[in-house]
């Protein structure tokens, strides 16, 4: 009995597999110093989950998301876990923004089953949803609930294809509380085809990672079309994962980082099982490399439209075994020769803040930059507050250069106690080289005492604002979506030519309640218990005991008389 | 005086309805707003399911072809036996099984249907004559003579639900029929045992309720094997490459799994829900390092090692997101380029033919070299396609000893028909319909009794209303299951068993039971103290203090009168 007699056939007959992977790192340093690193993992399978027979075959894709998605019939599914802000007016634009903790938005698919009675199976499906995926991520989305979700009514549109926009499918949910550590990246390695084994993976080392400014991992799945008419469509894992190396402190004011300075590795293959693998470093600033070198140098040059500018980027392709050279292994080192130079400022951010004193009232107010010179545009602002915090939307002002700015749309869903959030939703015109400011002013509510967390004098976190706009860009977008470029610029879908689509998001709030002695109740019912018990014991007295009147007792002199009388024989007084 | 004894008097009879208004409204009031709330149980029920008694009954139609019976024996044939056998498993439990053995002689066409040349022809046109109905067995008693079987065959058991019985040598026509039908007897019980259910089998079906003897090792790791009874099992395939550099592995999965795997699961559908999936890891490593055997230039897993293989792969393998059934995990391994070929050694250092193992109640791993085909020549990455009829016949294989189809060897004598297409014979599937029968209503038998128990001792637990539902509707499906087992109905009794199962387990993992598990007595009433202690002890003194005025009274009252 051979065992080892392996049935081999010559590589055409062997059907082409319908799954597609491909690896990718940008690198960008910053004008602050820093280094931006962002890795893009794309898998993209030729399938169908909504089709009726269950059974499912999973190569590439990794079968828990699989079947998630075909479990809760998801059509879009978008999970970020942040740690740190985005500092957009330092570092620019990012790749692919996210708040600070965890986000989670969904689109549902309009099944059969949910048609009835929408709502209600959604929230079914949702509530289930996020706690299996909290189970996947290791991270605490089982706190999602009704009173942290929210159904926007246009800030989050469907990213992949699908004209479907009725908001009733569409849950969306921070929890700016949550703090991202290796317990969420280990399992978001496992889902990547090679692990942290091969490829640009073996970088990931969260010792490194999480020693950082901002770190930021996240997954997005959504349908995707394959070629231009959209004859097939397939399903699309984008798997990425953006970090800032402070480096200017760590290296003690040197400026010189190389990949094993910033991922304590370096890369010797890539993934066997990668279409493509390739590291870009953004070189646009540093045509001539009056700024920097970079080292081992490449002839492969790339251009990119990104995020409304041209770029131009070294390519390094791992595929090819010549990059890693003799030494076989590659550890990109880039030298700074001088830390001149401006960076445009991003023509679109935004701040917030809470004003106001005392523990009763207060105001947020949320800043919107244009900093376009002469072109107006519209943001759409997407806030969601919690119940406790209670929003007086008559006070809602907006104002730019100190004139009121109606916003020509305004959705306001007004929260219920313990039941869900504040959701306010607005269109904007902000006008060419302006700061907008939104004001609202609200109350604090007091909580019942079983309600508080367990830290509560740290306050209580509100989530991002969001800002979408679509900003005017300086040069031609590629509306093409099939066509061939780098995985980093072409996340958002791109409409026209001459605008390109950008989310904002501000910083989570962090609010003080009144916040009562927790001893407290005992405390009360010690005290209750007290009055009750004198109240009680002075009438029960008054109840019980008889009241008479006694006869003074004679005084001292008078009882000595009357000894003497008595001695004397005379009757007593 | 007369005043100042009435004033004593009114200041009694206030400190009495005082007292009297306490115990009267604010006991009762107190105890009503903190009472928990704990619906009604059927409590009785319950601990009658607790001492289980068991029927299972089986019907056997006995046929007797033209040879074996004299024509005035024929006469008295059509007649009904039926046997009982008891058997006490422990103090509550209590096992009776019922065999309905009717009598009669072959119909015309079931004469010819036994005058085919083989044996496997016979049962297939005796299984288009009638089909016998889930749970019941029919055998043929032929003569001596008969060529359908093999010389030293007696016994041949069929695909179906029927079996073909030689009659012994030494019993000759003209013999009675009693001397007959005792001759019968203990042969068809053997039949039985085989085709339906056994002792053993009905009592390891039992080991939730009942604890087992230390019996030999051997029965308590066949035991040990199979996978619980449960509502639902998940099946992975995973195709674990851990070199992908140098292999380029392609399994057509879905075509193996329609051709293999999906009639077995079709013909299992009865007894649960299976879904099926499959995916591919590449870097998946096994736990141990194989040695390398230079004798036989190939390196070696040894028996001992096996146990520590799989942990690591577990980590890759990846939970089940969309169920909580039990999984099935199937793992087909292609050694890296480094360590192959690889063989499994069992305990006696021989080579393991299949090069596979399973683990009890877990899965099965297949280790598949592909070393022979890259020669001095060949370029990494080799494209390798995987023969999936041999990796599949060894993943039935272990399939079936997992789901508990076991067919242990038959007595001496038998010849058991080969598997069909299906790889199931429908008395495999009664054989286990039996036993996962009575393993579902021990489990909620067992499940709802320790609820029961554990309601019972935890005063705090609230018992709501859809608990209490749930508990009812699993006694009732439990009673409903043992009625049919008792009518030998096995189709719904398995039915009636699941229905119980679920809703037992759903009663006794509902979160709502543990809201105030943790809600100790200390803690409570350091909580009622300063409102019962300043209440209290002005009542119970003055209470003692009427108590030993009243006494003191009598006494005057009795020295008065001396």
């Amino acid at each position: 009995f051979d065992t080892s007699a392996p049935e081999t056939v010559d590589p055409s007959s062997v059907p082409q597999p319908k799954d597609d992977f491909q690896e990718e790192l940008v690198i960008r340093p910053l004008h602050s110093g820093d280094i931006y690193a962002s890795f893009q993992f794309r898998t993209v399978w030729e399938t169908d989950f909504m089709r009726g027979n269950k059974v499912s075959h999973y190569r590439l894709f990794p079968k828990s998301l699989g079947q998630v998605i075909s479990k809760f019939s998801v059509r879009e599914l978008h999970i970020s876990f942040t740690q740190g802000y985005w500092r957009t007016m330092q570092w620019g634009q990012p790749f692919q923004p996210s708040p600070p903790g965890a986000e989670l938005w969904v689109w549902f698919q309009d099944s059969a089953e949910c048609k009835v009675y929408a709502a209600g199976c959604v929230d079914g499906t949702w509530k289930e949803l996020t706690n299996v995926l909290s189970g996947i991520f290791c991270a605490s989305l089982n706190f999602i609930d009704s009173t942290n979700t929210v159904q926007p009514s246009a800030s989050f549109k469907p990213l992949g294809i699908g004209n479907e926009t009725d908001h009733r499918f569409l849950r969306y949910a921070t929890l700016p509380r949550e703090i991202v550590c290796t317990e969420n990246l280990t399992p978001w390695k496992k889902l990547l085809p090679c692990g942290s084994k091969a490829g640009l993976a073996v970088l990931l080392k969260s010792e490194k990672l999480f020693h950082s400014s901002f770190h930021s991992q996240a997954v997005h799945i959504r349908p995707v079309c394959q070629d231009w008419q959209c004859k097939t469509t397939s399903w699309e894992l984008r798997q990425t994962l953006n970090v800032v190396f402070d480096l200017h402190n760590s290296a003690q004011g040197k400026r010189e980082w190389s990949l094993f300075k910033m991922f304590s590795r370096t890369l010797t293959e890539a993934c066997p099982l990668a279409s493509s693998s390739k590291i870009y470093i953004d070189i646009t600033d540093n045509p001539q490399g009056e700024q920097f070198e970079v080292s081992p140098a490449t002839p492969l040059l790339s251009q990119a439209v990104v995020l409304g500018d041209r770029r131009t980027f070294s390519v390094y392709d791992l595929t090819q075994q010549i990059t890693f050279g003799t030494v076989r292994s590659l550890n990109l080192l880039i030298r700074w020769k001088s830390s001149e130079g401006d960076m445009l400022r991003p023509l679109l951010h935004a701040e917030r803040y809470v004003a106001g004193y005392g523990l009763q009232t207060g105001e947020i107010h949320t800043l919107m930059y244009n900093n376009h010179p002469y072109r107006s545009f519209p943001v759409l602002l997407l806030d969601s507050v919690p119940w406790y915090l209670r929003l007086y939307i008559h006070t809602l002002t907006v104002t730019s250069k100190g004139k009121d700015n109606k916003p020509s749309y305004i959705h306001y869903q007004p929260s219920k106690d313990r039941l869900r959030p504040h959701l306010l939703e607005m269109l904007v015109q902000l006008p060419p080289n302006s700061v907008t400011e939104v004001t609202v002013q609200f109350e604090r509510a007091l909580l019942k005492w079983t309600e508080y967390t367990p830290d509560p004098n740290h306050g209580f976190y509100v989530g991002s604002s969001v800002i979408s706009s679509l900003v005017p860009s300086i040069v031609a977008m590629d509306t093409n979506s099939t066509r061939e470029r780098p995985l980093f610029s072409s996340f958002f879908p791109c409409k026209e030519e001459s605008s390109y689509f950008v989310r904002v998001y501000t910083e989570p709030l962090l609010v003080n309640l009144p916040t009562p002695d927790f001893s407290m109740p005992y405390n009360v019912i010690c005290l209750t218990c007290t009055v009750v018990a004198v109240g009680y014991g002075s009438l029960y007295n008054l109840l019980t005991r008889s009241f008479q009147i006694e006869e003074p007792s004679p005084g001292l002199a008078k009882r000595i008389a009357n000894i003497i009388r008595k001695m004397r024989g005379v009757p007593p007084l | 005086l007369a005043l100042k004894l009435n004033v004593l008097k009114r200041g009694q009879l206030a400190a009495l309805s005082i007292a009297a208004v306490v115990i009267i409204v604010g006991v009762p009031l107190w105890w009503r707003t903190t009472e928990t709330y704990r619906a009604w149980l059927p409590v009785n029920q319950i601990n009658e399911l607790a001492n289980l008694q068991l029927q299972l009954s089986a019907d056997v139609e006995v046929v007797f072809a033209r040879g074996t019976v004299t024509p005035e024996q024929q006469k008295k044939v059509p007649l009904t036996q039926t046997q009982d056998e008891e058997h006490t498993v422990d103090e509550d439990t209590a096992l009776r099984y019922r065999y309905e053995t009717k009598y009669r002689t072959a119909t015309i066409m079931e004469e010819d249907a036994l005058n085919q040349p083989t044996a496997a022809e016979a049962d297939l046109s005796l299984h288009t004559l009638s089909e016998s109905p889930c749970g019941s067995l029919v055998v043929y008693v032929i003569p001596e003579s008969s060529t359908l079987l093999p010389e030293d065959v007696d016994v041949y058991i069929g695909q179906r639900r029927t079996a073909l019985l030689r009659i012994g040598a030494q019993m000759r026509v003209g013999r009675t029929l009693e001397q007959l039908l005792a001759h019968l007897e203990p042969r068809i019980k053997q039949v039985l045992q085989v085709m339906s259910f056994s002792h053993t089998d009905i009592t390891a079906a039992l080991s939730d309720r009942v604890r087992l003897s230390p019996g030999n090792k051997e029965s308590i790791a066949d035991s040990m094997r199979a996978f619980k009874s449960s509502p639902g099992y998940e099946i992975t395939f995973s195709l674990l490459n851990p070199d992908p550099k140098s292999h380029r592995v392609h399994w057509d999965i879905e075509g193996a799994v329609q051709t293999y795997i999906q009639p077995l699961l079709t013909k299992l559908a009865p007894l649960a829900n299976f879904s099926i999936d499959s995916q591919t890891l590449y870097y998946a490593m096994l736990g141990v390092n194989p040695r390398y055997d230079s004798s036989r230039s190939a390196y070696t897993l040894n028996s001992d090692s096996l146990a520590h293989v799989i942990n690591p792969v577990e980590a890759r393998l990846g939970s089940n997101a969309a169920s909580s059934n039990p999984v099935l995990n199937f793992l087909l391994y292609v050694p890296d380029a480094h360590h192959s070929p690889l063989h499994i050694h069992d305990h006696k250092k021989q080579e393991v033919l299949s090069n596979a193992f399973h683990s009890p109640r877990w899965g099965g791993i297949m280790v598949y070299n592909v070393n022979g085909f890259y020669g001095p020549e060949a370029v990494f990455p080799v494209d390798i396609n995987i023969n999936m009829a041999k990796v599949m016949g060894v993943f039935l294989a272990q399939l079936r000893l997992l789901l508990g189809v076991q067919s242990s060897a038959p007595p001496p004598g038998f010849l058991v028909a080969p598997c069909s297409s299906t790889g199931l014979a429908d008395w495999e599937l009664d054989r286990l319909m039996w036993s996962r029968t009575v393993e579902n209503v021990a489990t909620a038998t067992t499940t709802i009794t320790s609820l029961a128990q554990l309601l019972d001792q935890i005063g705090n637990i609230v018992i709501n209303d859809n608990i209490a539902q749930q508990v009812s509707s699993a006694v009732t499906s439990l009673q409903l299951a043992v009625a049919e087992l008792e009518a030998g109905n096995l189709g719904f009794a398995l039915q009636y068993s699941k229905e119980a199962i679920l809703a037992s387990e759903r009663a006794f993992f509902d979160p709502s039971l543990l809201h105030l598990l943790y809600f100790p007595d200390d803690q409570k009433f350091a909580i009622y103290i300063p409102l019962f202690l300043p209440m209290c002890v002005p009542i119970l003194l003055s209470l003692l203090k009427i108590v030993s005025e009243a006494r003191q009274k009598r006494r005057e009252r009795q020295a008065k009168k001396d």
